[in-house]
């Protein structure tokens, strides 16, 4: 009985699985192999052996059409980089990445999974949240460049603005003018048109202005005229002095239309504002029973007001935070369904346990679920700071030619240089450069996963 | 049971990938077939033409078919043609015939053998039908390989009629006559030009056209080989020429900031659409092929050229480039090919259908579909000074890669214009490490 008991003991199935006829165990190896070697095959053709590669390339030289011609180089192309003004802002924006996107986003991602976990319609959010995960980075760069487009009319974000702060300080009628050249007139620190002469009673000043497109002259002006002005009163003409072919500066001519509605201050002898008027559809106005001269006549700087002409969001210090601020548009989704899985696997009883002892909400938080959430923010965070380290499409694709050189990172600019620029070894000591520094996550990487497994 | 299932199952998904890779269309190795013999009555033609280009040049490729009964059999090479015939003369399989977007590639190919130099027939039909100018460039080092079908003029300056006329101007003819212009119109209320600086490839333009006249032919040629260096005084004046345009900011659509974020596209249709935001754009003659699919004007109408205004009493000058046809096989049939499109028959077939312009002198510039075309192939056919595109000709870390070299300078040059010196000594030093 015993006997029989061992014999079978040794080779009883496993508790719990279906057993099969198993072959002996070096035909099993032989067999394991056999299935993988496809995929390994795949393996050493499209990775291994590219790598090793580029290795070998990054020590030719950067010379020549093809990437197969080659002439030992040594280590130039090392020496190269650090010289490399282009890879120093790389390397500089890349760091940027890494310390504010994963934060960012991981800080995102909890804040979002936390508000929508106990919220009725909390898939429907986070399904709204994870949208932009579904298209490419590329896809994200363009809608972004679009996004961020510096004039209000064309740039979401700055039309948005603009309808805001305009309510608050509204344009002027004619932003873009200015006084024509040579003549009397000129522009104030303030904004304002001044004219350079003096204004006695019964004078009329004339003011006329330039660039002033012919679409933009509002609908009901006139042919411009200049007032009759009686001996005691001061009169002002303001209207758009062009005609087909310039025509002559500061004097009113046939095909010069009025400006209506622009408002035009009377300066007294000792410069205060002593009256303030409106023109009329042929671009006059009259200051009337003025008294003592002389006078000066301005029109006012309201007319003039830009309003808001949009933030340059692609200058050189704002492109990067734009483009990372694109990039967390986009993965905050990831972080907030993968935190928020993490939230719903939470063991209910310790978080009940910590409110009976009369934690309140916030000490839960900090004492009892953020310890509990800490290897999911991790995976979520380190799975941030791989992606932002090879960070390459968004940035082409989101910045205009023009800051291409302000907001390069390293994938970028190994891009350019092997494959635009033609310098195939000096590319490849790039990517010898990005590999090496993703090392150190990669080793913490695997270091978590054999832990947890 | 269900382990047997499993295992089955992935032993066919393995034998099914592996028949996938093994089988199928490799696309790379798509260029029909090996070696041919000599006149073997059937080539390979290569070009970086897709869509529309593609079915007009395929027309002339059917035109050579009927004329000669030689079968042709057209591939595209995507954008890089440099990395794509490398790849197809190293595997020992290069198109008979290939039309290379780059003068520089035909040095470059030209160089270390793998072009085969063209025959008397093909030396005659370019004397007979071009100037003499056209051997010249289609040689290297005094052999004949190619034949220059395809060229285009980049010294069109493009501009909305109805604004000139609300302005009461005309086209100017000269460089200061430009700038008076340009004020005139600033004051009727529209910005002259409108540039497209987000590409730098659009400065380049500008800068070349005005060093070929301010520098003249041998100071474009031996800047072009870097003979010499870029601090030279020739290019202090053309960039002073061309500060006397850009730093004035009235003169720039949305100033100096919008002529850095505009890209090209933008540049024309901000000229030409309902509310124009500038009077012209400077750029090719392609910009008629954008004009009619992004705006609603009509080219000849709304839209007009003038000819890059002459500063200093130079001679006409065009500023162009061009694909140019070279047999890359010994093939006798790929000699008849080039010999063609030589001929104006050949010309005719693309241009007529448009996007397309000649300097065939002998093709009766009626066919073109637009005077502009027309007007401008003749500029280019009858061009007393015709060169490429200097940054073409560059090694392209310093010519032609977006954020460096060239690109980079002339947009700096944009946000500093008083300071020529210091941009120049930047070009320099980019050039000196380009050319090593």
């Amino acid at each position: 009985m015993a006997q029989t008991a061992a014999d079978v003991s040794s080779r009883a199935p496993r508790k719990g699985k279906i057993e099969v006829d198993r072959p002996p165990g070096g035909a099993r190896r032989g067999m394991a192999l056999a299935f993988m070697a496809p995929a390994l095959l795949l393996l050493g053709a499209f990775v291994i052996y590219p790598s090793i590669d580029t290795l070998f390339q990054s020590v030719q030289e950067s010379d020549g059409t093809y990437i197969w011609e080659r002439s030992f180089a040594g280590f130039d192309n090392y020496a190269a980089m650090t010289d490399n003004r282009e890879i120093r802002t790389a390397i500089k924006n890349n760091a940027i990445w890494v310390a504010t996107a994963p934060a960012i986003i991981t800080g995102l991602g909890l804040i979002f999974a936390i508000l929508t976990e106990r919220v009725r319609y909390s898939t429907a959010i986070k399904i709204i949240v994870f949208m932009p995960m579904a298209i490419s980075f590329l896809a994200t760069g363009v809608i972004w460049r679009v996004m961020y487009d510096p004039d209000p009319k064309l740039g979401f974000l700055n039309g948005a603005i603009k309808s805001v702060v305009d309510v608050a300080s509204p344009p002027g009628s004619i932003p873009e003018a200015v006084p024509p050249p040579n003549t009397n007139l000129s522009k104030t620190k303030g904004g304002s048109v001044i004219s350079s002469d003096e204004y006695q009673p019964g004078d009329t000043a004339l003011l006329g202005l330039t660039a002033i497109a012919e679409g933009s002259v509002p609908e009901d002006a006139i042919q411009a005229a200049e007032p009759d002005v009686p001996g005691d009163a001061v009169g002002a003409v303001v209207w758009r002095d062009f005609k087909p072919g310039g025509g002559e500066a500061g004097v009113v001519e046939e095909g010069e239309l009025g400006l209506p509605g622009i408002e035009v201050q009377l300066l007294g002898p000792d410069g205060s504002i002593v009256g303030t008027a409106i023109t009329e559809p042929d671009g006059s106005l009259m200051f009337a029973d003025v008294g003592e001269g002389p006078f000066n006549a301005q029109v006012s700087s309201s007319n003039f007001e830009k309003g808001f002409t949009g933030i340059s969001w692609f200058k050189e210090s704002l492109v990067t935070p734009a483009i990372i601020g694109a990039f967390c548009w986009m993965w905050a989704g990831f972080a907030v369904v993968v935190i928020g899985a993490g939230l719903a696997a939470l063991p209910r009883d310790v978080l009940e346990a910590a409110r009976v002892d009369g934690a309140t909400e916030w000490q839960t938080f900090r004492h009892v679920t953020l310890p509990l959430l800490a290897p999911v923010l991790g995976v979520v965070f380190v799975t941030m700071v791989i992606n932002v380290l090879k960070i390459f499409d968004i940035v082409l694709i989101t910045a205009p030619g023009s800051v291409q050189d302000d907001a390069n990172v390293i994938a970028l600019e190994m891009y350019r240089t092997a494959f635009t620029s033609r310098l195939y070894g000096l590319g490849s000591a790039i990517a010898v450069l990005l590999f090496i520094l993703v090392i150190p996550i990669m080793f913490l990487n695997i270091r978590r996963f054999r832990r947890t497994s | 049971m269900l382990k047997l299932r499993l295992r089955f199952g992935i032993l066919v998904m393995v034998v099914a990938l592996i028949a996938a890779a093994c089988g199928g269309d490799d696309p790379l190795a798509e260029d029909g077939g090996d070696e041919e013999p000599q006149g073997s009555g059937e080539i390979d033609v290569a070009a970086i033409w897709t869509g529309p280009e593609q079915a007009n040049f395929e027309a002339v490729l059917d035109a050579f078919t009927d004329a000669t009964g030689v079968e042709t059999n057209y591939v595209s090479t995507g954008d890089d043609v440099g990395a794509y015939l490398g790849t197809q003369i190293e595997g020992g399989n290069p198109p008979d015939v290939a039309l290379l977007p780059q003068p520089g590639l035909l040095r470059d190919l030209a160089g270390n053998g793998s072009l085969t130099a063209a025959n008397d027939d093909v030396a005659g039909a370019l004397e007979e039908n071009f100037a003499p100018i056209w051997t010249e460039l289609g040689s290297h080092e005094s052999t004949l390989y190619g034949v220059y079908f395809k060229v285009a003029n980049k010294s069109t300056w493009w501009y909305n009629t109805a604004v000139l006329d609300s302005a009461g101007v005309e086209p100017p003819a000269t460089w200061d006559e430009m700038l008076e212009t340009a004020g005139t119109v600033n004051s009727s209320g529209v910005p002259w030009v409108s540039m497209g600086g987000a590409d730098g490839w659009t400065l380049t333009d500008w800068f070349e056209n005005i060093y070929i006249q301010t520098a003249g032919v041998e100071g474009y040629d031996q800047l072009t080989t870097h003979e010499i260096p870029w601090t030279d005084e020739s290019v202090i004046t053309a960039l002073e020429t061309f500060g006397q345009l850009v730093s004035d900011e009235a003169n720039l659509a949305g100033g100096v900031k919008g002529a850095l974020q505009t890209d090209f596209v933008t540049s024309v249709t901000k000229v030409f659409s309902d509310s124009p935001e500038a009077a012209t754009v400077y750029e090719g003659d392609f910009v008629g092929g954008v004009i009619s699919a992004e705006t609603g004007a009509t080219l000849g109408e709304d839209a007009d050229v003038f000819n890059f205004p002459q500063i200093n009493d130079a001679p006409p000058s065009i500023i162009g480039g061009g694909d140019v046809a070279v047999a890359l096989s010994d093939d006798e049939s790929a000699q008849q090919l080039l010999e063609f499109l030589a001929s104006p028959e050949a010309a005719e077939v693309w241009a007529s259908a448009g996007g397309f312009t000649s300097a065939n002198q002998n093709l009766d510039t009626s066919v073109y579909p637009d005077d502009i075309t027309a007007r401008s192939a003749e500029a280019v056919a009858s061009a007393e000074v015709f060169r490429f595109d200097l940054s073409d000709l560059q090694p392209a870390a310093f010519g032609g890669t977006v954020g460096k070299g060239l690109f980079l300078r002339f947009q700096d040059f944009l946000k500093n214009p008083g300071d020529p010196e210091a941009i120049a000594e930047a070009l320099e030093k980019d050039a000196a490490k380009a050319f090593n």
